[in-house]
């Protein structure tokens, strides 16, 4: 479980949130502008949070109080980004070894195959970045933290960069991997609609603070207030 | 008219050998400056800036004269070289090679740092995020990404480091098989009646080396691009 309780100040904008993680997926929904990536950098570790507290089960990844603040390469976390960030001089190969690699894991095959097959990039290997398509992309980068073993999943607005058709291309991946690969989300996106296919939980964010949480049936009352 | 001399040799080895030693002593420091100055804010970072960029405005005399009072053997930090490591600049190719290095480091970092400029740092925060280490993330995405600026860097040094005269002269001389390079080669051969045959040849080889080395960075750049743009 991840227990968040956090605040920082990035020039006006000020974050001041605290929520738990329940269930498989938990969403950080809401609009451009309320603090969900930046929640979920502090929660990466990319940002310092000015005070509170951060931890997953039982380790704590951050603490103001106590002074611990677990640095990015040592917390564990997988991280995908809305822009994937695959490394463009490596093969797609290379970039989903990278994580086993300076995680110093051992070769696992049988997990990189089956992790391979859930996203059905076997095809890709070979290839560099450059010559993916967005969809394709996005489907490495979900493969590539994965194979760090990661006690988290962050994803970022995976699919925004995507057309309707790669976003429906991609979610039955998504869905797979929740219900297949046990590895607890945290799922940011501003659509009702996505979250509804692969989130189990829902933590509402407005102007840096957590305005609801609960379940599925959140994101009803979001698509009423957008009428 | 094109057989070299045995000295024409030796001069043209040496400046190889200088050129070659200044490039590569000057790599890592270049690598390590143009890395502070693009990623780092810090008190004095102007400063050095601006101690970096000083020998492509200094006079080269006088970068080599300060050389000289410095690293040559009365010179504290040629003193304490000797003393300690037994290293000694003066009059030494080493000399040569540490003059050409200081007159070549602007170039280097310059190239180096544009390159650091324009990687993407989301990517190391990526490769942080996947258990690099900070140091890690530099040697494995930073460096291979800014390749193709540090080989554009390394041979602009080289060329700057193959043509040094002014500094060279004033810190080490022109002594031939220990000091005296290409450039100094020419020179000498231009100031002594009937020399100019044995200057031109060496002008040859000059722009001959030169040129090689252009080729070579291009096809280096070339093949490092490739690698980011597809197979």
């Amino acid at each position: 479980m991840l227990s968040v309780d956090i605040e920082k100040r990035l020039g006006d904008f000020h974050i001041k949130v605290a929520f738990e993680s329940k269930g498989s997926v938990t969403a950080l929904f809401g609009s451009s502008g309320s603090g969900k990536t930046s929640i979920v950098n502090m929660i990466a570790g990319l940002v310092k949070p000015d005070r509170g507290r951060i931890a997953l089960d039982d380790t704590v990844l951050f603490e103001s109080a106590a002074r611990v603040n677990v640095p990015v390469y040592r917390r564990r976390i997988g991280y995908v980004f809305q822009e994937g960030r695959l490394f463009p001089h490596m093969s797609v190969a290379a970039n989903l070894d990278y994580g086993r690699r300076m995680s110093g894991l051992a070769r696992d095959d049988g997990e990189q195959r089956r992790i391979v097959e859930l996203l059905d990039i076997g095809h890709l290997l070979d290839r560099r970045p450059g010559k993916l398509s967005g969809g394709e992309r996005q489907r490495v980068a979900v493969g590539r933290a994965l194979l760090m073993r990661p006690r988290l999943l962050l994803l970022d607005e995976p699919l925004a960069s995507l057309d309707i058709a790669r976003k429906r291309e991609i979610l039955p991946y998504l869905v797979r991997l929740r219900d297949e690969a046990k590895v607890p989300m945290v799922y940011v996106s501003h659509h009702p609609g996505e979250l509804r296919r692969i989130a189990t939980a829902v933590v509402w964010l407005d102007g840096g603070r957590v305005m609801k949480s609960g379940g599925l049936e959140l994101l009803d009352q979001a698509d009423l207030d957008a009428l | 008219m094109f057989d070299l001399t045995p000295d024409e040799w030796t001069a043209i080895r040496l400046s190889i050998r200088i050129a070659v030693v200044a490039t590569a002593v000057a790599l890592p420091f270049g690598i390590a400056v143009a890395w502070l100055l693009a990623r780092k804010d810090f008190w004095g970072k102007s400063l050095l800036d601006g101690i970096v960029h000083l020998p492509l405005v200094l006079p080269p005399v006088v970068t080599g004269y300060l050389l000289l009072i410095s690293f040559g053997r009365r010179g504290p930090i040629g003193a304490f070289l000797d003393e300690h490591f037994g290293i000694v600049f003066s009059f030494r190719w080493t000399g040569a090679a540490l003059a050409c290095g200081v007159m070549a480091f602007p170039l280097l970092v310059r190239a180096i740092r544009l390159s650091f400029e324009a990687i993407d740092r989301r990517l190391e925060d990526a490769a942080t995020t996947l258990g690099a280490s900070p140091l890690r993330a530099f040697f494995t995405v930073t460096l291979p990404l800014a390749l193709p600026g540090v080989i554009a860097g390394m041979v602009l040094c080289f060329a700057k480091a193959l043509g040094e005269f002014g500094a060279t002269i004033t810190f080490v001389s022109n002594i031939p098989g220990e000091t005296q390079t290409i450039s100094a080669a020419i020179y000498t051969l231009t100031q002594v009646p009937g020399g100019d045959t044995a200057a031109f040849r060496l002008v040859v080889v000059a722009i001959v080396i030169s040129l090689a080395a252009l080729i070579a960075s291009e096809w280096f750049a070339r093949r490092a691009g490739m690698r980011y743009h597809g197979d």
